[in-house]
């Protein structure tokens, strides 16, 4: 009873599935199918080597020291970084000092409260404020930036496929529009064409333009490629600051599982296949006949043996 | 419990005996978890399954308790407070990965569970209750991963929270109400926010108390074996304790094993980049999706794209739902007597096929809804249908199987099972200790 109905249902789906099969496949058949414009101009991002890539790897402390300077002076005029605070630079090698100075001299002020009249002010930043935003709000966001809203950027590296290849791709990607590329695909107003980008057309203008826009202090020469890789290395840490540790707590807990299971799979094998000086074989004390002559001796003596 | 020559508990020193003369906890652990519960020497490596799920679930109850000391669940501050946990709490990203990536592994393990229950009929007469309760397991494991990725509010989270509370919508006349009483809204919100973090902390115990009755209903008949056929002596068995303890340990280890290596070296590769963004309901991502362990069902609601009397999105949400309700009919679907897959050549094929189904529906359902991918998604939908309604209704009764084994010890006697306790360990109770 239950299979006839469960073959009626059954039939029923599997009917309403091919007519909707079927509708598909005439429409695949019958409408030409073009590839959409994002797929032949969108670039996947480039193959870049990071020093953090790996089981094995770690941030480069320079570099991040070097994104951060990139961030400061190109990224955060317009872009936030509201879950980094200046204390966490510590982990870029800043000393005590040094992350006070970065606090406060930093080019945006921290929201405050007038302790004297209660009206809304600023203060200079200190190491325990995150950064603060360039904009107030959303609104100002986004009436400086042609109604474009530049994202924060503290957990962009995990926020967009490719991670911080994506990034570097991206800042390095402004490029000429194709002859090829349809009208409508072409950059509008104050827009730009970049195919790493996913519709091509990004809003956010080249940011880094020339060679030598920052000056690095350690001497590095601060090519565009290279101050992309330093600001998406600097953003990569943003978004993972942790990094380090969970890779260094992965090792050892993998060594530590690692040798506890070869110790529970050794355990195992004694278990069911247990070293043949402890066989006992059925004829011997375990056979049946034995162990009723055993349990019968037991009683006889007024021992307790097994029930 | 469940067999004749079960090893009975007996208390190994004073205090033991005092409490097993008032509260016989041990003696409970006893039998259902140690050596006075006998178990089918036979049984292969797809048996750890249902020990590392009840880890799986452990772990995700004690990573949940320690998050949900530090979680917010206020839409204002719920994904702040997450990258809190991430940068500020003590060991906080991992217990973040290990909760996330945790949920994963729970997914696989009793996907593996089922698909072992699938092959060897482990569902069958005597044990359709323990099928049912372990899909009901399923179920509730569904519902609370669901409320769990809203948790975080990104954009995924709430997209899928609006998708999948919209299948409701579906439902005729009172969808929409239903749908709105679900989101506590119109719209994803913060009363949605806060009933599924009430729901999401609930859900796990409930599963814990199924999983109770889950073994419970387990031990009456005792557990099935690669050969379907039921035990008949003691020679059939060896005690849990120590023979399948020692087992799940290796299997245990192997399991930490991989949780590890995806937890702290690709924490982020089964999750999907949007989470990482605010959630922001004027802004739609260009391609929801949920979680992976969603997609073959998300495959399935989506391969219903042409009204036929009812609504396309009516059928694809009964279609979804079908496909996992149709599990609790399966023992009366499929009654062949023969309950292992190794004697049923042609259901076995079947199953392969089932197995490679279940993949293309996934990686379907993972994909944007484009061509020719949707098409390829009705044509497994087709099949999955067909398999468990038509298929083997039909093969259970023109199938010609192949002779068992008279016993779990002869199948074990002529090799049939590699691994096997060695008759002087294991018949530590003689065969005619059975009356």
């Amino acid at each position: 009873m239950v299979r006839l109905l469960g073959i009626l249902i059954g039939l029923g789906f599997v009917l309403v599935a091919a007519w909707s099969l079927a509708w598909g496949v005439a429409a695949y058949v019958s409408e030409p199918h073009e590839e959409t414009v994002e797929h032949r101009f969108h670039q996947e991002p480039r193959d870049i080597a990071f020093s953090f890539d790996g089981p094995f790897g770690k941030y480069d402390r320079p570099q991040l020291q070097r994104g951060f300077q990139v961030f400061k002076e190109v990224c955060a005029s317009c872009h936030g970084l509201s879950f980094v605070a200046f204390r966490d630079l510590h982990d870029l090698g800043y000393g005590e000092e040094e992350v006070k100075a970065i606090a406060d001299q930093w080019q945006i002020e921290v929201p405050a409260v007038d302790s004297k009249t209660g009206e809304a002010s600023t203060r200079k930043a200190l190491p325990a404020d995150r950064f603060p935003s360039p904009y107030p709000n959303e609104v100002a966001a986004r009436a400086a930036n042609r109604n474009a809203l530049p994202p924060d950027l503290s957990l962009i590296t995990k926020a967009r496929h490719g991670g911080a290849p994506y990034i570097a791709s991206l800042l390095t990607g402004y490029r000429n529009p194709p002859a090829d590329l349809p009208a409508d695909s072409r950059p509008g107003e104050g827009l730009h064409y970049n195919p790493w980008f996913a519709n091509l057309n990004i809003a956010m203008p080249p940011p880094l333009t020339a060679d030598g826009q920052v000056s690095y202090a350690d001497g590095t020469n601060p090519t565009r490629e290279q101050m992309a890789k330093d600001v998406s290395a600097f953003l990569a840490w943003t978004a993972e600051p942790k990094l380090e540790n969970r890779k260094a707590a992965g090792l050892a807990t993998l060594a530590f599982l690692l040798f506890a299971t070869i110790l529970a799979y050794m355990a195992y094998q004694n278990i069911w296949h247990g070293g043949a000086s402890r066989r006992v074989r059925q004829t011997g004390v375990l056979d049946p006949d034995n162990m009723a002559k055993r349990d019968e001796a037991s009683r006889e003596a007024g021992i307790a043996g097994n029930p | 419990m469940s067999f004749p020559w079960a090893e009975e508990y007996r208390p190994k020193s004073g205090f033991m005996r005092w409490l097993d003369q008032r509260l016989p906890l041990p003696r409970l652990v006893y039998g259902a978890v140690g050596g006075g519960y006998p178990v089918p020497r036979n049984l292969n490596y797809f048996w750890n399954f249902g020990v590392l799920a009840g880890i799986a679930l452990t772990i995700q109850i004690v990573t949940g308790i320690i998050l949900a000391m530090h979680y917010v669940p206020y839409d204002q501050q719920a994904f702040q407070s997450v990258e809190h946990i991430m940068r500020d709490v003590n060991q906080g990203w991992l217990l973040r990965y290990l909760h996330a990536n945790g949920a994963s592994f729970f997914f696989i393990v009793t996907y593996i569970h089922i698909f072992r229950g699938l092959y060897y009929g482990s569902y069958k007469a005597p044990r359709e209750l323990v099928w049912m309760l372990g899909l009901v397991i399923l179920l509730l494991m569904m519902a609370t991963a669901f409320m769990g990725y809203v948790l975080p509010w990104g954009q995924m989270s709430f997209w899928a929270s609006k998708v999948i509370t919209g299948l409701f919508g579906a439902i005729p006349l009172i969808g929409e109400p239903v749908q709105n009483w679900l989101l506590g809204g119109y719209a994803p919100d913060q009363p949605t926010l806060n009933r599924f973090f009430s729901l999401h902390y609930l859900l796990p115990f409930v599963i814990a108390g199924v999983v109770i009755l889950h073994i419970w209903a387990l031990h009456i008949p005792g557990s099935s074996n690669p050969t379907g056929v039921e035990v008949k002596t003691a020679q059939d068995t060896v005690p849990f304790h120590p023979y399948y303890t020692a087992k799940d340990g290796f299997g245990l280890g192997v399991f930490l094993i991989l949780l590890a290596i995806v937890t702290f070296f690709a924490p982020n590769y089964l999750g999907h980049a949007d989470n990482y963004i605010p959630a922001n309901p004027l802004s739609t991502p260009s391609h929801i999706v949920p979680e992976w362990y969603f997609w073959p069902f998300y495959a399935i609601l989506r391969a219903f794209t042409v009204d036929f009397i009812l609504p396309a999105k009516l059928w694809g949400v009964l279609a979804m739902f079908g496909a996992i309700i149709l599990l609790f009919f399966l023992p009366w679907l499929d009654p062949s007597p023969v309950r292992s897959g190794n004697y049923r050549p042609r259901f076995r094929q079947f199953f392969w096929i089932l197995m490679l189904d279940i993949v293309v529906l996934g990686w379907c359902g993972g994909l944007p809804a484009e061509e020719p991918w949707v098409m390829v998604s009705q044509i497994a939908t087709i099949y999955y249908f067909a398999h468990f309604l038509i298929i083997l209704p039909i093969l259970s009764w023109t199938e010609r199987t192949e002779p068992l084994p008279n016993s779990i010890s002869e199948s074990v006697l002529h090799g049939e099972a590699a691994e096997s306790a060695p008759a002087d360990l294991a018949g530590l109770r003689p065969a005619g200790a059975a009356e």
